[in-house]
């Protein structure tokens, strides 16, 4: 189905996720690289050696969730954008996702926006915490989104109230 | 009549890394570009690329661009750049005319030659296609991208290709409506990670489907789409109507070969690689003495592999001219095993099976 629609199945999207333990530890990276394709900069913007893909660079890559620090600078080296920061450590009801988010205007901080899922569906609403939009970014903004613990694995992208979902 | 040592045909990524390395080895090199400014399709890439650092991955196209500037700048007047001026011809006795804006003509006579001219959009063929508002995917890019022109409000893309899904990416980056992705075929064609970005938006995704015909009287209002089955056929009773003002054609590129012809270089179909192909050894030579090709144009790939090979024409094209780089066989191996590693995964298996029969030598075995 995924390579019919591009949308990750339940299933493959676990297979990418820590666990819930790890997660909440605090922010971690989770790579949703799921076909093999010619790409290594994650491996080459991690600088604690937290992201492996290897000598073939057609291997997906595999985060080492113990080595993680969760900096994000894979979130917006990705080119496919296909990196994002969870973090299970803010309280019992809410987690933050961090994700990679190319689009004008910006939302600003503490703006409630509307959470995605992995086929643009509006499933939540989520406070943004922060919007880093560092010169290291490349143009690659990372927005920190506060949404409800029940929809972590579910959120994967944000649109801004008011634009369709 | 201008003597040159390298006449590299093309200012793409291919035809810049050929220009730098063979300079970089002590050639002299002419760049013959026909848009007023270098940089080929790289100009409109806002994306990221894929790849290893070595192809300058993570890096948007648009920025690679003046990555490749300063090396050739780098080279002072070892790389003198022609823009505005147009390949016409490649004669048997070696002689390249051109055509420098509209009103001069100029002949060169070079020693040898990198065609690195890349490659063309192929078309699709139904009702109406030739209604206003019916565009071919890398021709939005580059109105929107380079020109910073929108060519319509919604746009439905035929193909999800990786620039099927890229151009439809950067389309909603600029505000447009992307209606939905259609492709003929059973699966998505280009990189995952592209579909996923533009699934997320939502932005339906339509495989197994095509576009049946144009509706519109001056221009675009509408397009018909069908489904079709495992065979391509469509199946009756799936048409449906999407109302939409532009509709991006994305279904394929054909590598631009003309000039190779008229050279008279061995050619070969090679589906795989978008078309008709010259043969090459491993050099990147053809079958005419001196003529190298590097990019799309001996074959459709991504642009990381074209400026890889456009890097093993340079040093090769001017090892032929006696210019020897220091490091020669140490930088072929390295080049080599960096387009070994591009195309070892299963997204270069095509890429892999096609250039198994564009191998100068294997010609024997076809005759």
């Amino acid at each position: 189905m995924f390579e019919k629609t591009g949308i990750a199945s339940f299933e493959m999207v676990m297979s990418k996720f820590p666990s819930a333990e790890r997660i909440n530890k605090g922010k971690v990276a989770v790579a949703e690289c799921y076909k093999c394709i010619p790409c290594n900069p994650c491996e080459d913007a991690c600088g604690f050696n937290a992201i492996k893909v290897g000598e073939d660079i057609n291997q997906m890559p595999v985060v080492d969730p113990d080595a993680c620090i969760g900096c994000g600078r894979c979130v917006s080296g990705c080119p496919g954008l296909a990196i994002i920061l969870v973090d299970g450590s803010i309280s019992e009801e809410s987690v933050d996702i961090y994700m990679p988010y190319e689009f004008l205007p910006l939302p600003e901080k503490g703006e409630t926006v509307k959470a995605l899922d992995r086929a643009g569906k509006h499933v939540c609403d989520g406070t943004v915490i922060a919007v880093d939009n560092k010169a290291s970014n490349d143009r690659t903004p990372v927005i920190r989104v506060r949404v409800p613990r029940a929809e972590l694995y579910n959120v994967r992208n944000i649109a801004l109230k008011g634009e369709e979902a | 009549m201008r003597s040159c040592e390298l006449l590299v045909v093309g200012g793409g990524p291919a035809g810049l890394c050929a220009a730098i390395n063979a300079a970089k080895a002590g050639a002299h090199v002419i760049v013959l570009e026909r848009n007023p400014s270098i940089g080929g399709q790289l100009v409109k890439q806002t994306h990221m690329f894929f790849g290893s650092r070595k192809q300058h991955a993570s890096t948007r196209g648009i920025d690679i661009v003046g990555i490749l500037e300063s090396e050739i700048a780098a080279m002072g007047d070892k790389i003198e750049i022609l823009a505005s001026t147009t390949a016409l011809g490649i004669y048997e006795d070696g002689v390249v005319t051109a055509m420098h804006r509209e009103d001069k003509y100029v002949k060169f006579k070079p020693q040898a030659i990198v065609v690195a001219t890349g490659a063309c959009e192929k078309a699709l063929a139904f009702e109406n296609n030739d209604l206003p508002g019916i565009y071919g995917a890398g021709a939005v890019q580059t109105l929107m991208n380079v020109y910073g022109v929108s060519v319509g409000d919604s746009v439905v893309m035929v193909g999800a290709g990786n620039i099927g899904l890229i151009v439809s990416y950067q389309l909603m980056q600029a505000g447009v409506n992307v209606k939905c992705i259609l492709d003929a075929a059973p699966r998505i064609g280009g990189y995952l990670v592209h579909a996923s970005k533009v699934a997320r938006m939502g932005v339906p995704i339509l495989t197994g489907h095509t576009v049946k015909r144009a509706i519109g009287r001056e221009k675009l209002e509408a397009v018909e789409i069908v489904e079709l089955d495992e065979r391509f056929k469509e199946i009756p009773g799936t048409e449906s109507i999407v109302e939409t003002d532009t509709l991006c054609i994305s279904v394929g590129l054909a590598p631009l070969t003309e000039l190779l012809h008229m050279a008279g270089c061995k050619m070969r179909f090679v589906g795989q690689l978008g078309g008709l192909v010259p043969l090459k050894n491993d050099e990147l030579m053809t079958s005419v003495d001196g003529l190298f090709v590097a990019g799309d144009t001996s074959g459709v790939e991504e642009a990381s592999a074209a400026m890889v090979e456009g890097r093993i024409a340079g040093l090769c094209a001017a090892k032929k001219l006696g210019y020897v780089a220091e490091d020669f066989e140490e930088e072929l191996s390295d080049l080599k095993a960096q387009l070994e590693a591009l195309r070892s995964g299963p997204a270069g298996k095509h890429i892999r099976d096609g250039i198994a029969h564009t191998a100068l030598d294997v010609e024997a075995q076809y005759v």
